[in-house]
């Protein structure tokens, strides 16, 4: 059946989840080959609310968010095959699987979308110094352990990082009776928005602000963190270390393919429908960039699924399209190119700096402003830009000004 | 933790304390030379100490002193490495090695240097001027003055290789018992007793390799020990796999008294290593990283290979090296021949231990000292060299489970199984390579502590909570 898919959809998160149910509506024969031994992506193990407000107008925990997904793809006529983890990809396309009872297998739909999501950093890629434990691990990891395994890895963790997802690790760790010590953060202040910041607090889990994780100690388990503000050094007792965000694209397909990559984001260049570089490849969801949250990357899903549709029929305007250069100060932009042409699949520029902004955020070729807006923003908080109008050409360049 | 395996009985021919690469070397050599071996290793799984981390080449000697006993042990083990390495399944890089000068004042030093590789028997080595730098090495930065290229330092698998031998040990009727620390012990002038918490061993031999405790091994069985050992950390930095294509060799610097310097290198998983520093400290067992100095090391790669800039750091680790007061091997024989202490193996273990075994077997009268076997057994161990056919590729693998690293159910469940199963993660780490790629674990931390859940002698955590 796979042999015969006119699309490959790489991931069943939400992204290609919601992809696949579009394109399968569509009339369109829909492989999605997912890695792991159950479809669903992330929110399998994020057994909290909110998910599904958007998708399924009710607040949803995550594992029932991922059925739920995966049930409406199926009823639509996708076929699911999890397990099946997909080795390279090459011009063609071609999609090399492999898969217990088969071994390598290759199948060549007409179009491709690449879903695989994001990770967090890990310890090492934030050169974090002490000895090597157990009981150090990302929130993803964490995640798995508590609620596929049903296993509690520590009782007394610290939490490093203040996004989203810190606050999911803080509930996760609530919720199975384990009782974090802190919350770190190397900022002056949180990074998720109001109101999950105030969540520790009214939790009574402390929050350190402009403070660092230096070290961990401890032999065969976490027996503490040294913890740096200022000048100061000092130890904190803790059992574990849950290393929170710093999302990276898992983009491990694309490095070595032919496909161009961004070295911003760290996932594939794309045009506002999603294309690639190859145009017979297109991608959604988080491996656009580091991380939005599940419903965001649902619509992002559908509404590149459109595009691909528009694409078979031969419907989508000629690439690539000029590159969006970035001005100081500014970390990435997706999408990367514009090639012009009726409904777009993202509607806006997103952007993301590194530091706090305020000025005016300009798209601008030359001493032209194509679209603008001012702002002040916090460091790592969402920007977005409309999106041009036309194609640009290569030169277009996003800057941040002062006001006016 | 529960030391899965039986404490060995009965008579045996040699006892060898610590299952580092040395140890592990020496087991098989007295094994197939007909010898009855027990191996004992105080941590829960082989490779537990100094061997755990390395640099991973197997090298020449080109730059070892002339005329010592490291020289000629390197020289022997490398070409047995060579020799054994396609039947026992071990992978060979061939990536050759550049000695690079920095600084004119490095680059006068280069003729010294290769009139030593000449006078090591490494013979085929080649002077480099800039250019030729640059054509040897496209991403190597402009500011490389001058070096020689050293063929034959050649990159391995440095966990594969120490378990390839001690697999073949154990063909040979070797015994392991991992999780048993030596306590004290006697010789009576015919048997050495040796005790530990789980009972006592009678050997006719007892072979020190005892690595970072070596000195402290010999004091507890002879009262006194002829070298001191001085730990040395190396701490160094992984990157991702794309970073790999920017290295066609092994990049070493012009070396000083102290260390051989900071390499930048390939591995053969298909990563990219820097490091290591060479730190002096006290304590044997721990090995702190710095941030400061990870972050130095990743700088200094970018250094040596500007591109390296935009790469992702994956991993982190920091080894210690058994050095020594002496710059040579410390290998000598007390009460009567029966006891052999294998002292100082500092950073040359991994391509020496080869040439060790053999020397140690020397001193132990072989060949001809025991009754050796008509006919060897040749096990093989997994080849997970980046390109090598993996098991992924074959049906029945039962699912990849660590997907960075492409490392299957049937893999893992494999490494668990028989006398040389892991007994703890980072021994299954090294056997499988499960959760050492770029996610570190956030997509299988799950999946692999369900597979090992009560199989470890030292559970994962989060297998037990």
């Amino acid at each position: 059946m796979a042999e015969g898919a006119e699309i490959a959809i790489i991931g069943a998160g939400p992204a290609g989840l919601a992809a696949a149910e579009v394109l399968a509506r569509a009339g369109r024969r829909v492989v999605v080959l997912e890695r792991e031994a159950e479809a669903g992506g992330i929110p399998r193990h994020c057994a909290h609310s909110p998910y599904g407000l958007r998708e399924f107008a009710r607040p949803m925990l995550g594992p029932a968010y991922a059925r739920a997904l995966v049930a409406r793809a199926r009823a639509a006529g996708a076929e699911i095959r999890t397990a099946t983890t997909v080795s390279a990809i090459r011009p063609g396309p071609e999609v090399e699987i492999t898969s217990d009872a088969e071994g390598v297998g290759r199948i060549a739909p007409r179009l491709v979308l690449i879903a695989t999501g994001a990770r967090e950093t890990s310890r090492a890629g934030r050169l974090i110094g002490g000895t090597k434990p157990g009981g150090v691990m990302n929130t993803g990891a964490l995640q798995g352990l508590l609620h596929l395994n049903h296993r509690r890895p520590f009782a007394r963790p610290v939490i490093v990082g203040s996004e989203l997802v810190a606050f999911s690790a803080l509930l996760s760790c609530l919720g199975a009776g384990m009782r974090p010590v802190a919350m770190i953060e190397a900022g002056t202040r949180p990074t998720a928005r109001w109101p999950a910041a105030l969540l520790p607090r009214a939790l009574g889990v402390p929050v350190l602000l402009g403070t660092e994780i230096v070290a961990i100690e401890g032999g065969a388990r976490v027996s503490g963190v040294v913890l740096r503000r200022g000048g100061d050094e000092w130890r904190l007792d803790a059992d574990g270390v849950v290393l929170s965000g710093r999302f990276r694209p898992e983009a491990a397909l694309i490095a070595p393919a032919h496909l161009v990559r961004d070295p911003a984001t760290g996932g594939p260049e794309i045009d506002e429908f999603g294309r690639c570089s190859d145009p017979a490849f297109f991608a959604a969801g988080n491996v656009l960039r580091g991380i939005e949250t599940a419903g965001a990357c649902w619509a992002e899903g559908r509404g590149i699924a459109q595009a691909m549709l528009r694409a078979l029929a031969g419907g989508l305007p000629a690439g690539p399209g000029g590159r969006i250069a970035l001005g100081p100060g500014l970390g990435w932009v997706v999408p990367q190119r514009i090639a012009g042409g009726a409904a777009p699949a993202l509607p806006v520029l997103q952007l993301r700096a590194a530091g706090a902004l305020r000025g005016r955020l300009a798209l601008g070729a030359g001493a032209r402003e194509i679209a603008g807006r001012s702002l002040a923003a916090l460091p790592e908080r969402r920007l977005i830009l409309p999106l041009p109008p036309a194609a640009l050409a290569d030169g277009a360049e996003v800057r941040l000004g002062p006001e006016g | 933790m529960h030391p899965a395996d039986p404490l060995p009985q009965g008579d045996l021919d040699a006892l060898v304390i610590g299952a580092g690469v040395v140890g592990c070397a020496i087991a098989r050599r007295l094994a197939l030379e007909g010898a009855r071996v027990a191996i004992l290793e105080r941590g829960a799984d082989i490779l537990d100490g100094a061997s755990k981390g390395n640099s991973a080449i197997l090298h020449t000697g080109f730059d070892a002193p002339t005329g010592s006993l490291e020289l000629a042990c390197i020289r022997a083990g490398h070409a047995e490495y060579l020799e054994i390495r396609e039947r026992l399944g071990l992978p060979l890089d061939r990536a050759g090695a550049l000695v690079i000068a920095w600084t004119e004042a490095e680059a006068a030093a280069l003729p010294a240097l290769m009139a030593q590789a000449r006078a090591n028997g490494v013979g085929d080595i080649e002077p480099l001027d800039a250019a030729d730098l640059r054509a040897a090495e496209p991403a190597l930065s402009h500011r490389a003055v001058a070096g020689f290229r050293v063929p034959g330092e050649s990159l391995i698998d440095p966990w594969s290789a120490p378990l390839a031998y001690l697999a073949q040990a154990l063909a040979h009727g070797a015994t392991l018992a991992r999780g048993t620390e030596v306590t004290g012990g006697a010789f009576d002038g015919a048997r050495w007793r040796i005790e530990t918490p789980r009972g006592a061993l009678r050997a006719r031999r007892v072979v020190n390799a005892a690595g970072l405790h070596g000195d402290r091994v010999d004091r507890l069985l002879l009262g006194e020990a002829g070298f001191a050992i001085r730990p040395r950390k190396g701490q160094f930095v992984v990157f991702d796999k794309p970073a790999a294509a920017l290295a066609r060799h092994i990049l070493l610097p012009v070396p000083n008294e102290i260390t051989k310097g900071v390499v930048v290198c390939r591995t053969v998983w298909g990563n990219l290593l820097v490091g290591p520093t060479a730190e002096e400290q006290t304590d044997r067992d721990r090995a702190d990283l710095v941030p400061a100095t990870l972050a130095a090391l990743a700088a200094r790669g970018a250094e040596i290979l500007p591109a390296l800039g935009g790469h992702a750091v994956t991993a982190s680790y920091a080894g210690l090296r058994p050095a020594t007061e002496r710059k040579d091997y410390v290998i000598t024989t007390a009460a009567g021949g029966s006891y052999l202490s294998v002292g100082g193996i500092r950073s040359t273990g991994l391509s020496a231990a080869l040439g060790i075994a053999a020397h140690v077997a020397g001193l132990c009268g072989a060949p001809g000292a025991w009754a050796a076997p008509a006919e060897l057994r040749w096990p093989r161990v997994a080849n997970l060299a980046e390109g090598a056919p993996r098991d992924w590729q074959a049906p029945g693998h039962g699912g990849i489970v660590c997907h960075c690293e492409q490392v299957t159910r049937r893999e893992i469940l494999g490494a668990l199984d028989g006398p040389l199963g892991a007994q703890s993660l980072a021994g299954l780490k090294r056997r499988t390579r499960a959760t050492m790629g770029r996610c570190q674990g956030f997509y299988c931390t799950a999946a692999i502590a369900r597979l090992t859940e009560g199989r470890l002698a030292q559970p994962m955590v989060g297998a037990d909570g």
